[in-house]
């Protein structure tokens, strides 16, 4: 498959007061072409970081980056000018914030926030760029397109606005879309909508996706492969079905297990103990270790190298080490491997 | 629209009421006469000025003819300053250099100092912010009259570049009056304008924005700007009455003949027709002024358009 973006051991840092926060410490991956990609992580493990990093929307007085490179046809992005970024953002890599209730201008109509990248990515005219939104509006499934496009925001509703942010985004059919957190801001229903409407979307114009969430069961909803982040980097990548059913990293595992599920007997929800790392000091070996029950010496000590478990899954614990002694994962993990062809708990086919 | 103008001209109507009686008592409470030398006058001839002027019936008869007269437009006769002269010719005869040097301070004011603001925002924490932070200041905490003193010193005296005081060469003379006046919308557009660029320019509809493609300027003056100006239509209303009030000073010391200063001058002789007629003439003004600010909120944001929104 062809590989449409790298990621290649990213640094970056961001300067505060306090002293240097170094929000991501070397993430490494590939986006291929159609796919969608979730990366999925607790608050400040730096999912949002990394993808602002890749269209450079951070403030740049603040932010820095230290090492490594994106590179995105043939260009390393981290290197481009300012003007050079403009042409690249809204028209090759466009983006879908959280809350649609504030990413649309409240004093510019939404035609207008429809037909700006269109006018600024394409020589069409202004009659033209209209037509195309108005198209827009109807892929996205607004009802009565051309009489919407002189409203303003306030007069949609947060569903109706995240799908005219979504119409923003394709304007220009974008190779890459970078969706962060879509349907966090949204209720359950509209959420399930907004997930049929980007899979049907991704279909009709083939653009790869980004997928930012903390939300699990919409990972396996709509990702093809899932990166899991934590503390600035990536700690396991795989495949949807790797992920959640051959899991190896501690810290996977213990998201797996704070994921509601309807049929748990006992109601209470797992919470994985403890806080995520200071940044600012980041730990020097496996940034999980403090909150982790199977950490060993090692992991105090030296960060652990990407273990390769299959082609397409990797992931970053001493555990998968030769030497490492074999250990008992949950046992909600358990139950989820034995439906897995390949894991060492595989009980045949389950369903 | 048109219904929620009607609703507001019977409020201001109500509004202007008040004000008039309030202001009609106010003056009948207060000590002196408006009639000069009234202690040399023996008590006949004062009666026979008293009576000319109405100022012999009693009060309710007094107010309830005031307040008829006004009704048909009619302010009065002047009873000492103007020597019987219709109140409404001197307060329209003496309007001209009031609205010049009031509309053109106001006009500088508002676009130099969003001007500032923005300056000030897209530049934050470098010296033009602080610059723009420190005039701001200044704008704000020196009154009006020492700035028009400052300005008769340095550009009128010492210079020769504008005409020191007095209405004598037109464009000109207005020139030093109006900077006086343009100091304080200057500052408060200045720091509202700059405040609310800084959280605009943080909002996410700017990194949508942004992520679209927009250039630097194209997000300042296309979705920032805008979204900024709000808050300052708020204010709108507090600069108009400092032009009104710094009106009053600064045409005292630009001796400009213009209402502000016939309105202290009729106080200090006690002119009870000009008083009223002025405060009524200033008020309207003002609550004219609230009127275009609460329109002008609906232009400019569509949330709070007034008909309802949905057309």
């Amino acid at each position: 498959m062809e590989k449409i973006l790298q990621v290649k051991d990213l640094e970056l840092s961001f300067h505060t007061f306090g002293g240097e926060v170094k929000a991501i410490r070397g993430v490494n991956f590939d986006l291929y072409k159609g796919e969608t990609l979730a990366i999925v992580g607790e608050s400040g493990s730096g999912k949002s970081v990394t993808t602002k990093s890749i269209m450079r929307l951070l403030p740049e007085a603040t932010s820095e980056f230290k090492n490594g490179e994106i590179l995105f046809g043939g260009r390393d992005l981290t290197k481009l000018s300012d003007k050079e970024m403009q042409k690249i953002r809204g028209k090759d890599i466009s983006m879908i914030f959280q809350d649609p209730m504030t990413s649309l201008n409240p004093t510019m109509p939404i035609g207008r926030q429809i037909t700006e990248p269109i006018l600024k990515h394409q020589k069409i005219s202004k009659d033209e760029a209209k037509k195309v939104a108005i198209d827009l509006l109807r892929l996205v499934g607004m009802p009565k397109p051309e009489l919407r496009m002189k409203q303003y925001p306030h007069q949609f509703s947060g569903g109706q606005r995240q799908r005219i942010v979504i119409a923003i985004a394709l304007a220009c059919n974008p190779q890459i879309l970078i969706a962060d957190e879509p349907t966090t801001a949204l209720d359950v229903t509209i959420q399930a909508q907004i997930l049929e409407l980007m899979k049907d979307l991704q279909k009709k114009i083939d653009t790869s996706i980004i997928f930012i969430t903390h939300d699990l069961g919409v990972v396996a909803n709509v990702a093809d492969r899932v990166a899991v982040m934590y503390g600035g980097k990536i700690v396991e990548i795989g495949t949807v079905d790797e992920i959640f059913y051959n899991p190896q990293h501690p810290y996977t595992w213990g998201l797996l297990s704070s994921m509601p599920s309807m049929d748990a007997e006992d109601a209470k929800l797992y919470a994985i103990p403890g806080t995520p790392p200071d940044l600012l000091d980041p730990p020097k070996g496996d940034a999980f270790a403090l909150r982790s029950e199977y950490a060993m010496k090692i992991d105090m000590e030296q960060p652990p190298p990407f273990f390769k478990v299959s082609d397409t899954h990797m992931a970053a614990t001493w555990l998968l080490h030769p030497e490492a002694p074999a250990v008992e994962p949950p046992e909600m993990v358990i139950e989820r491997m034995k439906k897995f062809p390949g894991s060492r708990y595989y009980e045949g086919s389950a369903n | 629209m048109a219904r929620y103008i009607g609703k507001r001209l019977i409020y201001m109507f109500i509004t202007l009421a008040l004000i008039a009686t309030f202001t009609f008592f106010l003056m009948k409470i207060l000590p002196g006469s408006p009639i000069a030398s009234a202690d040399k006058l023996s008590p006949e001839q004062r009666a026979v000025v008293e009576a000319r002027y109405g100022l012999d019936q009693p009060l309710p008869v007094q107010y309830f003819d005031y307040m008829f007269g006004l009704l048909q437009g009619d302010l009065g006769i002047s009873i000492n300053q103007f020597k019987g002269a219709n109140v409404t010719d001197v307060i329209l005869s003496r309007m001209g250099p009031s609205a010049q040097i009031g509309f053109q301070g106001m006009l500088l004011g508002t676009v130099l100092g969003i001007l500032f603001g923005m300056v000030a925002a897209l530049r934050q924490n470098t010296w033009v912010d602080y610059g723009s932070t420190i005039v701001a200041i200044i704008g704000i905490s020196i009154p009006s009259f020492v700035f028009a003193s400052m300005l008769q010193y340095w550009l009128g005296l010492k210079w020769d570049l504008f005409p020191v005081a007095l209405w004598k060469d037109g464009f000109m003379s207005s020139v030093l009056p109006s900077i006086a006046l343009a100091m304080f919308p200057l500052a408060t557009a200045a720091r509202f304008i700059r405040t609310e660029m800084i959280e605009v320019l943080g909002s996410d509809y700017i990194t949508l924005a942004k992520a679209k493609g927009a250039s630097g300027s194209e997000i300042a003056f296309k979705h920032a700007f805008r979204n900024a100006l709000i808050p300052l239509i708020t204010v709108l209303g507090p600069m108009a009455v400092s032009i009104l009030t710094g009106s009053l000073v600064v045409e005292q010391i630009f001796a400009i003949p213009g209402i502000g200063e016939q309105f202290v001058k009729s106080i200090m002789v006690n002119d009870f027709s000009i008083i009223m007629g002025t405060t009524i003439f200033f008020s309207v003004f003002l609550i004219v002024v609230i009127l275009v600010v609460d329109i002008l909120y609906g232009v400019i944001d569509p949330r709070i358009r007034l008909s309802g929104g949905k057309s």
